[in-house]
């Protein structure tokens, strides 16, 4: 049974837990719920289609610590010509030699997280305030067990000019990583700043990466967000991305899923203010065994506002895709706006989609929608192609590409936006 | 025509309006569920040995199974030892012809607008009036027999036609398929058989109409309709309950089975009901059905206009077997006050260039919760399989929800699947477009509540549409202004 | 008053949240005739037709409507179109899967009901649909479809006209009936109209352009800006204000 070999693994979990000098009180907390709660198994709703508790169980030592790392340099690893502050925790663990802040410091505040919470007012007011205890299991774990993380300051009315890129390395060239890491964003009253938060994985040997992130948007404030993820190792990642919007504020968020073994994301957006304006905006382009599964929560609590979300994917290969989106309207938040869609093509015989996109509405004067759709390229695209003297690879490449790349427009920096379209590219091509 | 119009003008200030109890001598079984509850209502049906084993088996069944949490309603638990599981109008001999059957009887349904005498009978359909758990008239009976079309009470099905009971029962829908189900294999009291020989077109509508008239009954009847090779059938179902401050269960199944090129159309008008306006009283209205399309080019059609009942839990199902077989789900889901409504399908696509529809149209107004669920599965070898969805919420009022919940999963990569959903309210100036023609507010939201819903009221047989239509809007009365 | 009245206007003001929109308007309506109400934009004109069909937007702040000898302002929206108003709106609404068939057959036997009339067979209505349908040149397919669905600009309008025709109503008012119209429809629309005239009915056309005045041709012409009348004449004026623009209206309010 595999609620009871999530059970087991828990207990395990707890029993090995380490200590730590930051946040005690909070970490406790944490593992009393994550006791309570217990790894989800797969007859859990959330998790169906997502077996992470059983590669958990089967493939890793959970009482065993990482390994160090001798890495020297990230040039590989960076967004060539990107011109941004770098922040990179190799293994769990801040590396201030492979990092670099080039903005001002009146500009954007970037500690490491525990610093942060030792001396930072604003740090210790936010953190694990929207990672709650009542969200996902491995949330709750990284908010007991969180090793290091970021912590992001943008003062009022302050626009960031230069982006900034979070690099999370896990180093299993000798043997196994687990790797449980966070961020704190606090974007003031008309802030805006560009981030771009990345993960990669070096070596043979498994990766277990339990990621959590907390941003808080504050009233005016403009959030851009990217994430890419493409580790060429056998990483298993959960993340769990809480963004909490207040009036009138302004989010962009852009999620990319090339390779990994397991990946799991949850973004959950409360729009807790009106007039706010949220796109977000996803991409699997899966192969291999991959599986990628995005669960992603619209929560609107207050009127006026307009959310945005596609999600699109194209599964090769043995992989299979996941969405699981929802949108909530609670009563009273009237006039908003929420529109949804998700668009798959299966490419292989052998790779599935299983998409499941809800709607849950308690207030009348709204206009929502979502569609979701699954399916092969369009023939007749594929036939004016060929017609027109492209070969039948090339035209599927084309159109594939076509697809996909749609969801690249709201991206603003020209730099990131090429090296995501090329990318893409790649990663189309070559298959074809 | 004048159809709309006799809705317009039956929108007065009524309520429930099958509210009604009347007082029919009953032969009930003591309270409570066990083995020997089991064994009773066999014996008073005079049922074969087989037919007591596999009830005892799946009451077996039913024991170690917990009721579904899953849906989206809330309901304090259920004692299910403080219901009555038999009763039955007493009734001194089966009657024979209609003179025998006890006027009371023939009364009650005159009252539901059901004739069960044959000269004032509805236009071309044939009844099985269905009170409490029993079956009590079958129409038509002769007529159909010459085309070799059996029409009768599951009852009298096991006697006179066992061996198409053995071999279709619980062949769509095991009898541990799931809570409900599994408490109705146990327990069903009667229901309605139909089968439909070889390329026969069965000329006129086949119709069970059921009633649930005495207090603290559960009512658990089955539905059985094989349409052999060819052949086609349309069938309708209705029903209504009286006004009573407790909550009644009605846990029925209906299974569907179609062989090679044959066609189901089954359509349902449910209004059981559904409690008053602060949610004191009305039917638990937990219902398995399902088709099985087993053979190739075989249809089935599931229409339903869902207004009764204090929660539904109702998900008629296709399973598309055959090759190029079509499953079709066509739902109006009403709900007002305090109702709740969790339905929606299942298309599962087993067989290759298969193809499923699902319209769902939900309403809700008051404090009502109202859920579409449903879910798409094209498995590995449905090749060509092909689905559009379209399912629709209109909300009334700041006080309901309504809620989508549709899951995809596709395992064939040639397989087209499109699913949309919106999410919208009567508006304003649509109102405002009807008053300035003189129309008055309840007749204006009538009339765009019966728009919204129209492509699934075409879906219906005439007579059916009418009642629909009335319902509609009267479960809808007093939601606006 | 005169028998011949038919609608009466005094002082009527009106608002829209805190904003005044109608400064005391004051007009008369005879039946048999026309009435052209003409104004710049934002003069107050479709806030007119709408106060007098009974929106709820807008609040009536003070004056008087007297309709056939009933206070207008009383009424209900749909009590206000049994008693024989009419409105063509500028922008009529979708309604989607209720046919142009069936709502005028609803609308038409409750305003028959209102006025202890017995309501149409099916018969009838159809005979009497026929010939309005001839009437203003309308497609019987058109009125089979939903409300307004899908109908282009020239559609719309021309199915307001059926309507009109249908109900046979005392007072029609037309609401920038012109509005999004090439030449051909303009044409069609206004022989509608010009057909259903009659001595005992009258129309009042709310419009921004002249253009429409030259196929509804009216007896009086009346400027609105800034909430009030402040010129009236015939025909003529229409032409004057084509020739001149609102600007002469404008500056001539100023001085005087």
């Amino acid at each position: 049974m595999s609620t009871s070999i999530a059970r087991d693994l828990t207990t395990e979990i707890i029993e090995a837990q380490p200590t730590f000098n930051v946040g005690t009180e909070l970490r406790n907390e944490a593992w009393t719920q994550f006791k309570k709660l217990g790894l989800p198994g797969t007859k859990h709703e959330e998790y169906r289609f997502t077996p992470v508790t059983r590669h958990l169980e089967k493939k890793f030592n959970l009482s065993k610590s990482n390994p160090d790392s001798n890495l020297s340099s990230v040039a590989d690893y960076l967004i060539p010509d990107l011109d941004a502050n770098v922040v990179v925790l190799v293994n769990g663990r801040f590396n201030a030699l492979l990092s670099k802040v080039v903005s001002l410091e009146s500009e954007i505040t970037i500690t490491t997280l525990s610093e942060a919470l030792l001396n930072n007012t604003v740090a210790r007011a936010h953190f694990n305030k929207y990672v709650t205890n009542e969200s996902d299991a491995f949330a709750v774990w990284n908010s007991a067990a969180w090793q290091e993380g970021v912590f992001i300051h943008v003062p009022e009315n302050t626009s960031v000019n230069k982006p900034v890129f979070i690099l999370q390395l896990n180093d299993a060239s000798t043997e196994q990583v687990v790797t449980q890491t966070r961020i704190l964003g606090v974007l003031e009253k008309g802030a805006t700043v560009s981030v771009i938060e990345k993960s990669d994985s070096i070596g043979n040997e498994v990766v277990f990466h339990n990621f959590a992130e907390e941003w808080v948007i504050k009233e005016e404030a403009h959030l851009e967000y990217c994430k890419i993820q493409n580790d060429a190792g056998k990483i298993c990642q959960v993340s769990n991305s809480v963004i909490h919007q207040t009036t009138s504020s302004k989010l962009n968020t852009f999620t990319l899923t090339l390779n990994g073994q397991l990946i799991r994301n949850n973004l959950h957006i409360l729009i807790d203010g009106e007039n706010c304006e949220s796109h977000f905006y996803g991409l699997y382009l899966l192969n291999g065994n991959t599986l990628a599964d995005n669960h992603t929560v619209v929560d609107h609590k207050k009127p006026n506002s307009f959310s945005n979300e596609m999600y699109k994917g194209v599964m090769d290969g043995n992989s299979k895709g996941v969405f699981n989106g929802k949108i909530f309207v609670r009563p009273h938040a009237q006039k908003t706006n929420a529109f949804q869609s998700n668009r798959n093509i299966i490419i292989s015989d052998n790779a599935t989609v299983n998409t499941k996109p809800q709607l849950e509405i308690w207030a009348d004067d709204v206009k929502c929608s979502h569609g979701c759709t699954s399916g092969q390229l369009d023939e007749e695209a594929l036939f004016y192609l060929r017609s027109r003297g492209i070969s039948e690879t090339n035209a599927k490449a084309m159109l594939l590409y076509a697809f996909a790349a749609e969801v690249l427009q709201p991206i603003q920096n020209e730099t990131l936006k090429s090296y995501l379209d090329q990318l893409i590219a790649d990663r189309l091509q070559k298959n074809f | 025509m004048s159809k709309s119009n006799q809705v317009l003008e039956e929108i007065t200030s009524k309520e429930y309006e099958h509210g009604w109890t009347v007082n029919l001598e009953t032969d009930e079984a003591p309270k409570g569920l066990n083995e020997d509850i089991v064994r009773f209502i066999s014996a008073k049906k005079n049922e074969p040995e087989w037919l007591l084993e596999w009830r005892l088996k799946a009451f077996r069944q039913w024991q170690k199974m917990v009721e579904p949490k899953w849906p989206n309603v809330t309901y304090p638990a259920i004692n299910y030892q403080d219901i009555i599981y038999y009763s039955a109008p007493k009734q001194k001999v089966k009657p024979n012809s209609l003179s025998e059957v006890d006027p009371e009887l023939i009364k009650t349904f005159e009252k539901l607008g059901i004739s069960l005498t044959e000269q004032k009978r509805l236009t071309g359909v044939a009844v099985d009036a269905v009170i409490d758990s029993i079956s009590v008239a079958t129409t038509f009976k002769e007529k159909l027999s010459e085309l070799g079309v059996i029409f009768c009470s599951f009852s009298e099905a096991v006697k006179e036609h066992p061996e198409l009971i053995k071999k279709y029962l619980g062949s769509v829908v095991p009898m541990n398929d799931n809570y409900f189900a599994a408490l109705n294999s146990a327990v069903f009291s009667d229901g309605s058989f139909c089968y439909i020989p070889k390329g026969v077109r069965c000329p006129m509508e086949l119709s069970t109409y059921f009633r649930i008239n005495a207090a603290n009954t559960g009512q658990f009847e089955r539905t059985l309709i094989v349409a052999d090779e060819g052949s086609y059938v349309s069938y309708l179902e209705g029903c209504t309950a009286p006004m009573r401050d407790e909550n009644q269960l009605h846990a029925a199944v209906v299974e569907l089975y179609t062989m090679k090129g044959a066609e189901i159309k089954y359509s349902t008008v449910q209004n059981w009901y559904p409690g008053d306006k602060n949610g004191k009283g009305g039917i638990y209205n937990f219902v398995t059905k399902r088709g099985l399309c087993a053979g190739d080019h075989s249809k089935i059609s599931w229409t339903q206009v869902e207004t009764g009942s204090a929660i539904t839990w109702k998900y008629p199902s296709c399973v598309l077997k055959g090759d190029y077989s079509v499953g079709e789900f066509y739902s109006v889901a009403v709900t007002n006050n305090y109702q709740q409504a969790d339905t929606g399908t299942k298309m599962i696509h087993i067989g290759k260039n298969t193809r499923s529809r699902i319209v769902s149209k939900g309403i809700s107004a008051g404090k009502s919760q109202n859920s579409y669920r449903g879910q798409v599965h094209v498995m590995k070898r449905a090749t060509n399989a092909r689905n559009h969805s379209q399912c629709d919420s209109l909300l009334m009022g700041d006080q309901c929800g309504a809620h989508t919940f549709p899951y995809i999963d596709v395992e064939n990569n040639s397989a087209r699947i499109e699913h949309e959903a919106t999410t919208s309210k009567i508006g304003e100036d649509q109102i405002f477009y009807c008053l300035q023609r003189g129309i008055d507010e309840e007749s204006a939201v009538a009339l765009i509540v019966n728009g919204y819903a129209k492509e699934v009221l075409n879906q219906l047989p005439m007579e059916f549409a009418v009642e629909a239509q009335k319902l509609l809007a009267l479960t809808l009365e007093g939601s606006v202004g | 008053m005169n028998y011949r009245t038919m609608l009466s206007i005094k002082n009527l003001q009106a608002k829209i949240g805190e904003k005044q929109i109608l400064n005391g308007i004051d007009l008369k309506v005879n039946a048999g005739e026309v009435h052209a109400i003409m104004g710049p934009n934002g003069s107050g004109k479709s806030t007119l037709a709408s106060v007098l069909s009974g929106r709820e937007e807008y609040e009536v702040s003070g004056g008087e409507v007297d309709f056939l000898g009933k206070d207008l302002l009383e009424l209900s929206p749909e009590d206000r179109a049994r008693e024989g108003i009419f409105m063509a709106f500028q922008y009529p609404v979708e309604i989607p899967g209720v046919s142009t068939i069936n709502f005028m057959k609803t609308a038409l036997n409750q305003i028959r009901e209102y006025r202890g009339q017995q309501a149409l067979d099916a018969v009838s209505f159809l005979q009497l649909m026929k010939e309005k349908m001839k009437l203003v040149e309308i497609d019987q397919s058109l009125l089979n479809r939903s409300l307004n669905e899908g109908f282009s600009g020239g559609e719309k309008k021309r199915n307001e006209i059926f309507q009109m025709a249908m109900l046979e109503p005392k007072l029609a008012i037309l609401d920038e009936t012109d509005s999004g119209l090439d030449i051909d429809a303009l044409r069609i629309v206004a022989n509608g109209v010009n057909k259903l005239r009659n001595k005992n009915n009258a129309t009042i056309v709310v419009t921004h352009y002249q253009r429409l005045l030259d196929y509804i041709v009216p007896d009086y012409v009346h400027v609105l800006y800034k909430g009030k009348i402040v010129k009236s004449g015939t025909k003529e004026l229409a032409l004057e204000l084509e020739a001149k623009g609102y600007d002469w209206i404008k500056s001539e309010v100023t001085v005087a």
